[in-house]
């Protein structure tokens, strides 16, 4: 079947078309060239006037895992706002903070989603990541693999291993748990707690290992470089949410010593201690290091004013914000010598100082860093807002006056404490259509997504241009995957199943031994039994798995 | 005759995944680590092959369409048992979808005393690996931990190598409540738990006495539930001076009226010792024949645990009225269907009702249902994943053997595809 999607203004920066009209042909689901000689359109959109973009992909939301299911748990009252009924296509659900797996692809999807990335996966609870991902319908999915807090990775650095026993232990780890990306939370932090540490800046030593977090993050960032994996090292960085983390942020930038590196939801690490309140925005010195180092990468982690919850891996972090718990409720666990968890409830309150601030200070970020390239939109979801959100976000971005008609209602001390009424940048479409796709597929390394040239997956989103940018994201008229049609109008009008994306970089067979030794005398689990293999997450008929290829593979 | 090593196990909660069971044909033996609860659950014989409708044997197809057209003119149909493996628990919610049923899980009742507690005010936890490697202090509250699982302390704390335990023998056991049943919890260098003796439904007032002694608030009293508090002020210290103290209960074995109120008071006290300089978490038990497993995929499907209806359309938590038995007994139930495939033993309770049964082959029933449909075991009969008790770890479950027989996932979603085209809520 060969569809044509005639006459849209096309937002392509993959290829660099911005803003041109250009007639779009889908064949078997991917994207293909107009056809030479004469051919025959089995089916015809007309798109004159309409904006179109490849399918979004979010870099960065917490969709699958235990922690996300420890949030559903807890939150019976929050879901009870928000139920959502089954359809003769859709199954039902809820919805919200934390909705129901079903939900979020359908609601993803609606707001011209196709492809989500779960940034958390715990070794050891990969198989749920992944069990969960399998449940959302429609959407492409994929996990970063989180280490960092692992005794086993720790056990390494004491004994002084090499890297290449690093890398090693990186790459079969991430074969084990099915991932496309490495990721690091509160850099041995989540371990520290285990041991009673409360706090572990980037040069203070974990107290049973004597490493630091500085350590910790060298060796994975250098194994993900040296692994040819795509998607740098993922970092979630100490000290989230305490005033003054800013330096912390700096020192982190300078530390990594030009290695490739993504520091995730900036936001909450963007902060100084000036002012009344000890609690001041950084976002211009971290904007400023972002321009200057072209080899770090950022999402924002934008808050949002409402109720949500934050799941975070970061059990330390969390343990020490948990008295913020609104309702007053809140979960953290130790997690098999492999990782944390911490589950802490929030409300965003405009008329919060520190909240205020936050929003100011996410905002500030994504208008001071010049190159949309290198900088993502999340809300880290649910963490700093839900996904939901994501319209009004765009909106805040793409209009200076409703931004500044929102300023203008904040907490009145928060708004004398941001430049934010000053920065004149509204992002324009080409923008948004960077980082919500092409620099978001360049990325992580999905070598046929988030473009729309010939060869890629059909995986697009046909909008109606309004000068409302929060109407017009959040409504799309068409949205296409992998070229079915999957929603009219911002409703889901049929479903399919989306594929898992992961990297299989190579490992040598003997680390194995070592670690085979560990799994026996310290865990409870056999090493051939933790392994997750390829049926787990095929066997269904429903799920399957894209191996994308490694930096310097021949193509 | 083949024997499989490495087999992990979906019945006893704790993970075990080190047993070796040989397969000569259809029947099973643990020849290597069984126990009192896995080696039975492993051995049990297969019995049907075949479905039953109204007594008679008949084809899978028919049975299928049997069920479905019991199912298709309800109004409030029950799925109860809700024991299976993950692919089956996603095939019942679709046909609870499908069929604005209630789910309901065989041992809600006791989790309930967990969740209450957990969506009221939170808790901090620990699991396995972590006991395995950090306890140095175990309070074990109202629970006889060897009967639950039986191979628990061989494995988790008895263990000859931890990672930050020097001796592992040193550690301590303390029982309160109720006392064990043999000596698992006797270290190798032979010293006994200590144990706190009381009647279980004296355990609310014990726990909030030593959770006031945590606090250093003063207690005149001299025994609570007939221990000293002297003894428990003891405690209070111990667990202030662990380094790395762990407090386990069983929910289900707190079995007195608002239970959820002890498993609050341990929680908050457990966060208490956190403030305190020092690290303490919980571990509930639980874990047993898909009951975490049936809560973890109901949340991710629906946001809630099980005990949920989709009577109106779209799923509703109520864990009090949906309570299986409840909704039998008001006649507010018109149609019972039971989901068991691991224990032969757990049949569904007597009603008149229409009754639909997707149960372990072997199972044996006082009336028999209206239609039956004897199912494999995850982890014998096809592979699968289960949930273990702390929640975190699922673990892949192993076929052993050709029996033929379908998963539950095979029947469930064929009733669902069967009522499909028919049904609307
Ligand atoms: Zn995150």
């Amino acid at each position: 079947m060969l569809i044509r999607l005639t006459g849209g203004v096309v937002y392509d920066p993959a290829s660099g078309v911005d803003g041109q009209q250009q007639d779009i042909y889908i064949q078997d689901g991917r994207i293909v060239s107009k056809p030479i000689g004469e051919f025959l359109i089995d089916k015809e959109y007309d798109l004159k006037g309409k904006v179109v973009m490849s399918g979004a992909i979010d870099m960065h939301t917490h969709i699958g895992g235990g922690k996300g299911n420890i949030a559903r748990t807890l939150l019976p009252e929050d879901h009870r706002q928000d139920p959502v009924a089954s359809t003769h296509i859709c199954r039902s659900g809820c919805g919200h903070a934390m909705p129901s797996t079903f939900v979020t692809g359908y609601r993803y999807a609606e707001m011209g989603y196709t492809a989500g990335f779960e940034p958390a996966v715990l070794p050891i609870n990969a198989r749920q990541a992944h069990m969960e991902m399998g449940d959302i319908p429609i959407l492409d999915k994929g996990g970063y693999v989180m280490m960092g807090s692992d005794d086993y990775l720790l056990r390494l650095l004491t004994a002084k291993k090499d890297q290449k026993a690093i890398n090693d232990y990186v790459a079969w780890t991430m074969h084990s748990a099915k991932a496309i990306g490495v990721k690091v939370v509160n850099p041995g932090g989540i371990n520290a707690f285990k041991f009673n540490q409360r706090k572990l800046d980037l040069d203070e030593q974990n107290a049973h290992y004597g490493v630091t977090p500085r350590d910790i993050l060298h060796v994975l960032a250098t194994a993900v470089k040296e692994l040819g994996v795509s998607h740098p090292l993922h970092v979630h960085g100490c000290n989230l949410g305490v005033p003054g983390n800013m330096q912390t942020t700096l020192d982190t930038i300078q530390g990594i010593g030009g290695l490739p590196m993504h520091l995730t939801h900036i936001q909450f690490h963007s902060y100084g201690t000036e002012g009344d309140f000890k609690f001041s925005s950084g976002a211009a010195q971290i904007a400023e290091a972002i321009n200057l180092n072209k080899n770090i990468t950022i999402d924002v982690g934008q808050i949002l004013f409402g109720q949500t919850v934050t799941a975070s891996g970061d059990s330390m972090r969390q343990h020490a914000n948990h008295k913020l718990a609104s309702p007053n409720k809140w979960v953290t666990m130790d997690i098999e010598c492999d990782a944390g968890c911490g589950v802490v409830p929030f409300k965003y309150k405009d008329q919060s100082f520190v909240n205020a601030l936050q929003w100011a200070i996410g905002l500030e970020t994504f208008l001071l860093v010049n190159d949309p390239w290198r900088i993502f939109l999340t809300t880290d979801h649910p963490n700093g807002a839900p996904f939901t959100s994501y319209p009004h976000l765009i909106r805040l971005l793409m209009d200076r006056t409703f931004r500044n008609d929102v300023l203008s209602t904040i907490h009145p001390e928060a708004q004398k404490m941001t430049t934010l009424a000053s920065i004149e940048r509204e992002y324009t479409l080409q923008e948004i259509a960077i980082m919500t796709r092409a620099g978001a597929a360049k990325l992580i390394g999905l070598k046929d997504r988030g473009g729309l040239s010939a060869g890629n997956w059909a995986d697009i989103t046909v909008y109606t241009d309004n000068v409302d940018r929060q109407k017009m994201f959040e409504k799309p008229d068409y949205v296409f995957k992998d070229g079915q049609l999957v929603v009219v109008d911002g409703k889901v009008v049929s479903t399919k199943w989306g594929t898992t994306h992961v990297v299989k970089p190579d490992f040598d067979p003997s680390v194995e031994k070592g670690l085979k030794d560990y799994f026996d005398r310290y865990l409870t689990m056999k090493l051939g039994n933790f392994k997750i293999s390829d049926d787990e997450i095929t066997e269904d008929g429903r799920g399957s798995i894209t191996v994308h290829p490694l930096n310097g593979d021949v193509a | 005759m083949t024997d499989i090593t490495e087999v992990p196990s979906p019945f006893c909660g704790i993970g075990t995944d080190d047993l070796t069971i040989r397969v000569d044909g259809v029947s099973l033996k643990v020849i290597e680590n069984g126990c009192t609860v896995n080696t039975p659950a492993f051995e049990q014989a297969i019995t049907d092959t075949s479905a039953r409708v109204g007594g008679k044997e008949v084809s899978l197809e028919a049975a299928v369409a049997k069920a479905a057209e019991l199912l298709k003119n309800t109004k409030l149909p029950v799925i109860g048992g809700c024991a299976t493996d993950v692919n089956g628990m996603r095939a019942l919610l679709a046909l609870a979808d499908r069929s604005c049923a209630v789910v309901d899980n065989i041992n809600f009742t006791g989790a309930r005393n967990n969740f209450l507690a957990l969506q009221d005010s939170g808790w901090m936890n620990t699991t396995l690996a972590e006991v395995k490697n950090r306890c140095d202090l175990l309070l074990i509250v109202g629970t006889d931990l060897e009967a639950f699982a039986p191979r628990f302390f061989e494995r988790y704390l008895w263990n000859k190598e931890a990672m930050f335990v020097q001796d592992t023998s040193a550690r301590e056991v303390i029982y309160l409540g109720k006392a064990p049943s043999g000596n698992a919890s006797t270290s190798p260098n032979g010293q006994k738990a200590q144990v706190f003796e009381s009647a279980t439904e004296d355990l609310p007032e014990v726990i909030a006495v030593l959770r006031a002694l945590v606090k250093g608030q003063p207690i005149r009293a001299v025994s609570v539930g007939g221990i000293a508090v002297a003894d428990l002020q003891i405690l209070a210290e111990k667990l202030k001076s662990a380094t790395y103290g762990v407090v386990t209960w069983a929910a289900g074995a707190l079995a007195y009226r608002q239970a959820e109120l002890t498993v609050q008071t341990l929680s908050e006290m457990i966060k208490d010792i956190n403030d305190k300089n020092t690290r303490c978490s919980g571990l509930p038990l639980a874990g047993k024949e898909g009951d975490q497993t049936a809560n973890q995929v109901c949340g991710w499907t629906t946001g809630y645990p099980t005990r949920t209806r989709f009577s109106r359309g779209y799923p509703e938590y109520d864990p009090f009225l949906n309570d299986a038995n409840l909704l039998l007994d008001s006649g507010e139930a018109d149609t019972l269907v039971w989901v068991h495939a691991f224990n032969v033993n757990a049949v569904p309770p007597a009603t008149d009702l229409p009754l639909i049964v997707v149960g372990r082959s072997g199972m044996t029933f006082s009336k028999e249902p209206d239609v039956f449909i004897p199912v494999g075991t995850p982890g014998i009969d096809h592979a699968g994943h289960a949930y273990r008790m702390d929640n975190v770890v699922a673990i892949r479950l192993k076929k052993l053997r050709d029996s033929g027989l379908p998963s539950t996932a095979d029947v469930l979603n064929a009733i669902e595809h069967a009522l499909r085209e028919e049904t609307v809520c």
